[in-house]
């Protein structure tokens, strides 16, 4: 728990965030409508989405599945009988007047999400529900001076809005929230969780208190769209209203807007904000009922979570908490990770996976998935340095050709006569040249100047182009020079 | 030769299929009816080609003997039923000019069996009235007059235009839709047959959305059998329309057996409304002698919050109605007036737009549904109605089918009760119980008013039980023998 500093004491920030994650679907919650990101204008629009006279809404299941799939990997309640209201607003890019939402009875209740501290500690986040909801389109209003356009492609795509109970404490409290909500969904496959695209917006709920004093009034600072922005946001919304309230100013409840650009929030046009949504039951449902069995099916198809992956490379692997929380925080990374580790140190296929490649991945600015060195590869790379073939020096040099050329680590020793030297005979040869050559160092060395050994190393190391067995080079030159 | 626009639906089948006459022949009798009942402004749209061109593919199916169940059927199709590039505007200003590039369901279901399309007949503006005085495009006139008085009547509603385009023979049968009556209330004052099916029997997809969770396609025939048949093909369950029922669709002319021997009818107590008509109360006394005399028992049931369903209709409705209305915002289709912003679009569209009853029922639905109101109006409604529902379950408990007037008076003047809402809402007060409950229910012309205007008596069974309803209607029908025609018959001098 972190406080925030002020003139009068010490006080404490209460966050609670509202995720929208756009479900992964071919086709939109009530309609046939194709869903896929970047189409042109109104291309992937039915008649439902269009809400023309006499269309009516049919629910996907494919889209109930994906709820209750995401509700089950928050270790949430399902509600078998949920109910599907109407949201009832004008605007120009919601084409019923309504848009067709979960109020009163959502399909998955309370959950719990586990955030992963930077000093390795965790902490539990309760989830208060999840339900699902359409969206709505998207007004244009750059594309004439006067007017506006009306872009209904994302009219009734599905989204889950995840709604987490006020137990955040600090920004960054925050930020793991919502990273290990996204990691958790990719795992899922049920939201991409790209921020940029908009597949993953959150309204933060911010309000401050002084330790032990009851909530205070809470500004809600809506569709904020990166997890950098939401901490952003968070730390100067809290700061804001600490300020406000030791000037002797009150908070005003109200809704606010991240200005990235200037890293501040402002307060939304009260217009925007004034509506009573008028929300009943849409007529044109039934109430939204699940099998149990169905819902057991969804459960025993889950795949390992983060959390659940985390613990068992702890267990398995021996990794620290914190390794162990940076692999498995996305699943292309623990499989690849694990494709390494799998029969061989695992220990030295973690720092090769943290280290070099994602050193590399993030330079190349490329995600796993399209990594040049494949896991098999980098495995193979590291059984050339534990069967002595290369050392881990030259496997360095050996990674970085394979980055490059997307050859194999074999291939690569081979064609440059990589191979480690371990020919007793040979190394002794180049020992005795380098002890030779260097007369004088060698009668400091033994009188007394023991930091010169690593000298030696290096001079032999070179003599050999690197390839000799750095264990023989050791074992040889301490005995001639203490010879 | 015979009358070809006096025929009944199985009977113009029957002739069509004897070679008696060519779907052609029956089509062109029925375009000119079409334009000859002109005079009552029953039709918006007149589609005389389509029906031409689709009588022609009727009469080579005939020939080849690949005849549908409707083949060759001229119908009025009611304004709130989309149909592909025909205009359809719900009886609205707002929707004017607009045509769907998609066909309703239940509309699709009787072309894809054979029938012909006449047009599109008028309504009261998405279907809210029971007159037929809040159409758009003008009233819709009764073809019926009172005996000694040449003041024209309304016809009913909401689907008066059906109503009045069937019972003057400009239409072998129509569609109808029905929310609190209206099918059954027009029907009654036509002199026709009116059914309205269980809620989820015909598919709403493609119906413009009054109050969905009542709202319930149906047929408006001169017969209890030509209903039978037409809503075997209305019906059936839709998987684009999630709460249409996925039950079977059983042959409904099958359950005209005239049999309802050891049948129990069910007469509630609360329909005995103080200051009804004798004449009403007569009627209905008739009809349950004429069930007695066919060998069925009259047993009195009670409903016991009957009283309530008027507030609870006009929440729940106009609460629907609010929110499905609220699509018609000028933006992608209909009538659009400019305006400086968009609120001022908005306003400006559906001022003009919206005639006075529907602004009515918005302003209604958008109050009841509002913060701090919501809890004692819409979710007080809907507990009031599952008890209402529920009623309904108890009473037939002791009885197969419920016998009552369909409406409380016959036809009234054009004009009248138009400015009172109350009183013209009070027209509802034996149909929307069976909508709230969303059970079927038929309207069959039993008798006329001492002024020689007709009167329905009313059927309700239980849900998805349309069998009962219209076995019990037919035999009815066939006691009340009510073989009179209204005034005005279109194409007869």
């Amino acid at each position: 728990m972190s406080f925030i500093k002020g003139e009068t004491g010490e006080w404490e920030v209460v966050i609670g965030i509202e995720t929208h994650a756009q479900v992964v679907s071919n086709a939109k919650l009530f309609s046939g409508a194709a869903t896929a990101f970047g189409a042109e204008p109104n291309t992937q629009v039915s008649l439902v989405d269009a809400a023309f006279p006499g269309m009516l809404p049919v629910i996907n299941k494919h889209c109930v599945e994906q709820a209750v799939k995401t509700g089950l990997g928050l270790a949430a309640e399902i509600n078998l009988v949920s109910v599907f209201d109407r949201k009832n607003y004008f605007y120009a890019d919601l084409p019923a007047g309504y848009q067709i939402s979960q109020y009163t009875r959502p399909v998955v209740g309370k959950g719990i999400l586990t955030i992963d501290l930077p000093d390795g500690s965790t902490r539990d986040i309760g989830i208060t529900r999840l339900h699902l909801e359409q969206d709505a389109g998207k007004s244009l209003h750059d594309q004439h001076p006067t007017q506006t356009y009306v872009d209904l492609n994302r009219s009734g795509i599905a989204l889950m809005e995840i709604v987490s109970e006020p137990d955040l404490r600090s920004a960054e409290e925050a930020g793991a929230y919502v990273k290990k909500l996204r990691s958790i969904l990719r795992y899922l496959g049920t939201c991409d969780g790209n921020m940029e695209e908009g597949s993953l917006r959150c309204d933060c709920n911010v309000s401050v208190r002084k330790p032990g004093a009851p909530y205070g009034t809470r500004c809600e600072i809506k569709n904020v769209n990166s997890i950098r922005f939401v901490m952003q946001a968070i730390e100067y919304e809290a700061r804001r209203q600490v300020e406000v309230l030791e000037e002797g100013g009150t908070i005003r409840q109200e809704t606010r807007l991240f200005d990235a650009g200037r890293g501040v929030t402002r307060p939304m046009r009260s217009k925007e904000e004034a509506h009573d949504y008028r929300y009943f039951p849409d007529p044109d449902l039934l109430p939204l009922e699940l099998d149990p069995a169905w819902v057991e099916e969804i459960k025993r198809g889950l795949p390992e979570l983060p959390d659940a992956k985390k613990a068992r490379f702890i267990s398995d692997y021996k990794l620290s908490a914190y390794e162990a929380g940076v692999l498995a925080d996305e699943q292309a990374s623990a499989e690849y990770y694990e494709a390494v580790a799998k029969g061989r140190d695992a220990k030295l296929a973690a720092n090769w996976v943290m280290g070099d490649l994602f050193g590399a991945l993030n330079k190349l600015g490329v995600d796993i998935a399209s990594s040049p060195v494949k896991a098999g590869d980098l495995g193979a790379l590291l059984d050339l340095i534990s069967d002595n073939t290369i050392s881990g020096r030259i496997a360095k040099d050996v990674f970085a050709e394979m980055l490059e050329t997307g050859k194999q680590p074999g291939a690569i020793v081979e064609a440059k006569g990589l191979r480690q030297v371990t020919d007793t005979g040979a190394i002794e040869a180049a020992v005795d040249a380098v002890l030779a050559k260097e007369q004088g160092k060698v009668a400091e060395y033994r009188s007394g100047k023991d930091k010169l050994f690593g000298f030696f190393v290096g001079q032999v190391m070179k003599a050999t182009q690197g390839k000799a067995n750095p264990g023989l080079v050791n074992e040889l030159l301490k005995k001639k020079l203490s010879g | 030769m015979t009358n070809l626009t006096d025929l009944g639906l199985a009977e113009a089948r029957d002739g069509l299929l004897a070679k008696k006459f060519s779907a052609r022949e029956l089509a062109d009798a029925h375009v000119k009816a079409v334009e000859a009942s002109r005079p009552l402004n029953a039709y918006v749209v007149e589609t005389p080609e389509k029906a031409r061109a689709m009588a022609a593919e009727s009469d080579q199916r005939i020939a080849r003997g690949e005849a549908r169940p409707l083949e060759g059927l001229p119908l009025a199709i009611k304004d709130l039923f989309c149909t592909e590039d025909v205009q359809t505007t719900a009886g609205s200003k707002i929707l004017q000019g607009f045509k769907p590039p998609y066909e309703s369901t239940v509309t699709g279901n009787l072309w894809r069996d054979g029938a012909v399309m006449l047009g599109k007949v008028n309504m009261d503006e998405f279907a809210m009235g029971s007159s037929n005085a809040t159409c758009a495009f003008g009233c819709v006139e009764n073809p019926w007059r009172r005996r000694g008085d040449n003041r024209p009547l309304v016809p009913g509603g909401s689907s008066g235009g059906s109503a009045a385009a069937v019972a003057a023979r400009a239409a072998l049968a129509a569609t109808g839709t029905d929310t609190g009556g209206s099918i059954r209330q027009p029907a009654s004052f036509c002199g026709i047959v009116g059914l309205k099916p269980t809620y989820g029997r015909c598919s709403r997809w493609g119906v413009v959305a009054f109050a969905s969770s009542l709202d319930q396609a149906g047929p408006m025939t001169r017969s209890v059998r030509d209903a039978a048949l037409m809503l075997k093909s209305m019906a059936g369950h839709d998987p684009k329309d999630s709460t249409s029922a996925n039950v079977p669709v059983p042959d409904f002319e099958k359950a005209l057996t005239g049999d309802i021997r050891g049948m129990k009818i069910g007469v509630p107590r609360e329909y005995r409304l103080d200051g009804m008509p004798a004449e009403i109360e007569a009627l209905w006394q008739r009809g349950i002698d004429w069930l007695k005399a066919a060998g069925a028992t009259p047993v009195e049931v009670s409903l016991k919050l009957t009283k309530y369903a008027l507030p609870v209709y006009y929440i729940i409705a106009p609460a629907e109605a609010s929110s499905n209305l609220a699509r018609y915002d000028g933006v992608r289709f209909g009538k659009r007036v400019n305006g400086d912003t968009l609120d001022d679009m908005y306003e400006a569209t559906r001022a003009e737009g919206f005639g006075p009853e529907v602004r009515r029922r918005i302003l209604i639905g958008t109050y009841v549904l509002s913060a701090g109101y919501y809890d004692a109006y819409y979710l007080k409604a809907q507990k009031v109605r599952a008890l209402i529902a529920k009623d309904f379950d108890d009473a037939f408990q002791h009885c197969d089918a419920l016998l009552t007037p369909t409406a409380p008076s016959a036809a009234f003047a054009i004009g009248d009760k138009s400015d009172d809402p109350i009183a013209m809402y009070l027209n509802d007060v034996f149909t929307v119980t069976v909508n709230l409950a969303g059970l079927p229910g038929i309207s069959v012309p039993a008798g006329l008013s001492s002024d020689g205007l007709p009167l329905g008596l009313q059927v309700i069974g239980r849900a998805f039980d349309e069998e009962t309803v219209l076995r019990v209607g037919g035999v009815l029908e066939q006691a009340a023998q009510f073989t009179a025609k209204p005034q005005f018959i279109a194409g007869a001098s």
